[in-house]
């Protein structure tokens, strides 16, 4: 691990030494990048840890936002009838994400002002989330903060901002943690630059999370040949069975 | 959850899209595979419950579980087939039934889940059919106890009502009975929709069904039931495979392993059980979990909100 961080920085300071060369015209900029930008999810996979680190020029201070691919999210409640609880009604979130995280090297309630992160969608307090209907405001008040909270128990919600470190010489560096359960698709990390409450740079950095190896095999025959993974796994059933009787009748 | 600490032993399913722990998995197998060598059923109505509460998503665990089942009957069936304990006429008889029944069923999930309240169906299925079962099964298994204590006292080999005057009367030699084939084929059809819409092999029902209504003997019912759940659950295996994406043959594999082993000691161990302490028992684990789904029901959830299944779904 000490031996890659030190492989990195070496790599990031050849990386960014010409735009510390190119002078003022350059005065506020980002730049960022990612240990990995392709996390497989393998047949052992509990979870990872990829580095994200990059540099920065000019003033301001730093706010990351990591988004998993958007999905529709649908949200049940429950009322109890006779004594048993039901389900009695749902709201789908559209093009949500499915996954999100903030990073920054200090608490943004001291610094970032609330018209930037309502419009900027930092903090899961300021996401954007449309209902597919029509609904009162307080009740969607009630989904919205359900949506919130459930993500946060699964973890693929953050709970508070998480780390970013400031290295010194405009370096910074943060370790993003992925849950064993990560949804997978297409990421986006947003790397904004705030001087003075307002937005000065952001740099979009991608990251891709997907299955590979043999899980990824077995998840791509099953939803594109249903029927021949179908028998495929009565046979493997079968043969289980017929194995485990001869491997006992022998005994 | 425990099983996520633990990094070396952990496992990620490709369907279920999350990690779990390889020993658990094993374990509640083989725990499951005994009471279905023990008792002929294939423990869908155990395992199925079990599954969603380690959080992996119910339809998952329904259409995985019916994959499962299959190999559990099939390493049940053989010990008891080699003991002369499978009646294969009876059973291709409530097979069919069973087979038109469970896509019966199939369709009809389909309809229920349109409408809303599938969650619910299914948990009150559950506790209806477990806990009438179960009081059924535990009631007369205690009189049957009772009975034995009582010397000089016969047992007749089954009551004769109405159902005896259906027509197709057929011999069914291995269960020593004479009655109309109708019988057998509705019990399979009820059977089968069950199977369908709770997502297990059925047994639980089937087993008493046989007891109780045909008048099969408790010994060839074991056997037979679990050689005609082997094709129904293989139909629902299929069914639910092309349809719904929902069998995680990794998952499966691993219930299976533990399965298959815990099955073979179950045979043992019910061969040495009488007929009514068999019955007995299995009413006493079939009302507890009817019981603990019914205390899911009342009890008031942590949150009354929650996130859909399968919602943001591939």
């Amino acid at each position: 691990m000490a031996q890659r961080l030190f492989t990195t920085l070496i790599f990031m300071t050849i990386c960014i030494a010409p735009y510390l060369a190119a002078g003022p015209s350059r005065a506020q900029s980002v730049i960022a990048d990612l240990s990995e930008h392709f996390v497989g999810i393998t047949a052992d996979f509990t979870g990872a840890k990829i580095l994200f680190f990059g540099t920065v020029t000019g003033p301001g201070k730093l706010v990351v936002v990591i988004s998993g691919p958007a999905k529709d999210i649908t949200v049940g409640h429950k009322v109890q009838r006779a004594g048993i609880w039901i389900n009695d009604e749902n709201v789908t979130f559209k093009n949500t994400p499915s996954f999100y995280r903030v990073l920054s090297s200090e608490p943004l309630d001291e610094w970032l002002p609330l018209d930037t992160r309502e419009t900027k969608q930092i903090g899961v307090e300021y996401l954007k989330l449309e209902s597919t209907k029509a609904i009162g405001r307080a009740k969607a008040a009630d989904y919205r903060a359900a949506l919130v909270r459930n993500m946060q128990k699964k973890k693929y919600y953050g709970k508070a901002e998480g780390q970013l470190k400031l290295l010194g010489g405009g370096l910074f560096r943060a370790d993003i943690f992925l849950p064993s359960n990560v949804p997978t698709g297409d990421y986006t990390i947003k790397t904004y630059l705030v001087s003075f409450g307002r937005v000065t740079h952001m740099e979009v950095t991608p990251l891709n999370i997907n299955k590979t190896g043999i899980g990824a095999e077995i998840y791509r025959v099953a939803h594109q040949h249903g029927a021949l993974y179908g028998v495929a796994a009565i046979i493997i059933a079968v043969l289980a069975g017929l194995g485990g009787n001869a491997i006992f009748r022998k005994s | 959850m425990a099983a996520r600490t633990t990094e070396s032993v952990n496992l990620y399913l490709p369907i279920a899209e999350m990690s779990v722990n390889i020993f658990l998995l094993l374990g509640m197998g083989a725990g499951v595979g005994m009471l279905s060598g023990i008792f002929g059923v294939g423990g869908g109505f155990l395992m199925t419950p079990l599954l969603i509460f380690l959080g992996i998503p119910p339809a998952v665990a329904v259409g995985t579980e019916a994959n499962q089942i299959i190999a559990s009957s099939v390493s049940g069936v053989f010990a008891h087939w080699r003991r002369g304990n499978v009646d294969f006429k009876m059973g291709s008889i409530l097979l069919v039934g069973g087979i038109v029944g469970s896509t019966f069923g199939v369709f009809l999930f389909q309809y229920l889940r349109s409408l809303g309240h599938i969650d619910l169906v299914i948990m009150l299925s559950y506790v209806i059919f477990l806990g009438v079962i179960g009081s059924l099964m535990l009631t007369e298994s205690i009189r049957a106890m009772q009975r034995r204590k009582r010397p000089g006292s016969l047992r007749k080999l089954h009551q004769h009502n109405f159902l005896h005057g259906l027509p197709f009367k057929m011999r069914f030699r291995r269960s020593k009975l004479y009655i109309s084939a109708l019988l057998p084929l509705m019990i399979g059809f009820i059977v089968g929709i069950l199977s369908a819409i709770m997502g297990v092999g059925g047994g639980f029902v089937m087993v008493p069904a046989m007891i109780y209504l045909l008048g099969m003997p408790t010994a060839v019912v074991v056997g037979t039931s679990l050689y005609q759940i082997i094709f129904v659950t293989a139909n629902a295996t299929f069914l639910q495979a092309t349809l719904n994406q929902t069998v995680d043959i990794v998952l499966a594999l691993l219930l299976m392993i533990g399965a298959v082993i815990g099955a073979q000691f179950g045979t043992q161990v019910g061969a040495k059980l009488r007929g009514e302490q068999l019955r007995g028992l299995l009413a006493l684990i079939v009302l507890s979990v009817c019981a603990k789904i019914l205390y899911d029901l009342v009890v008031t959830p942590d949150d009354i909100y929650f996130l859909s299944h399968g919602s943001g779904g591939h």
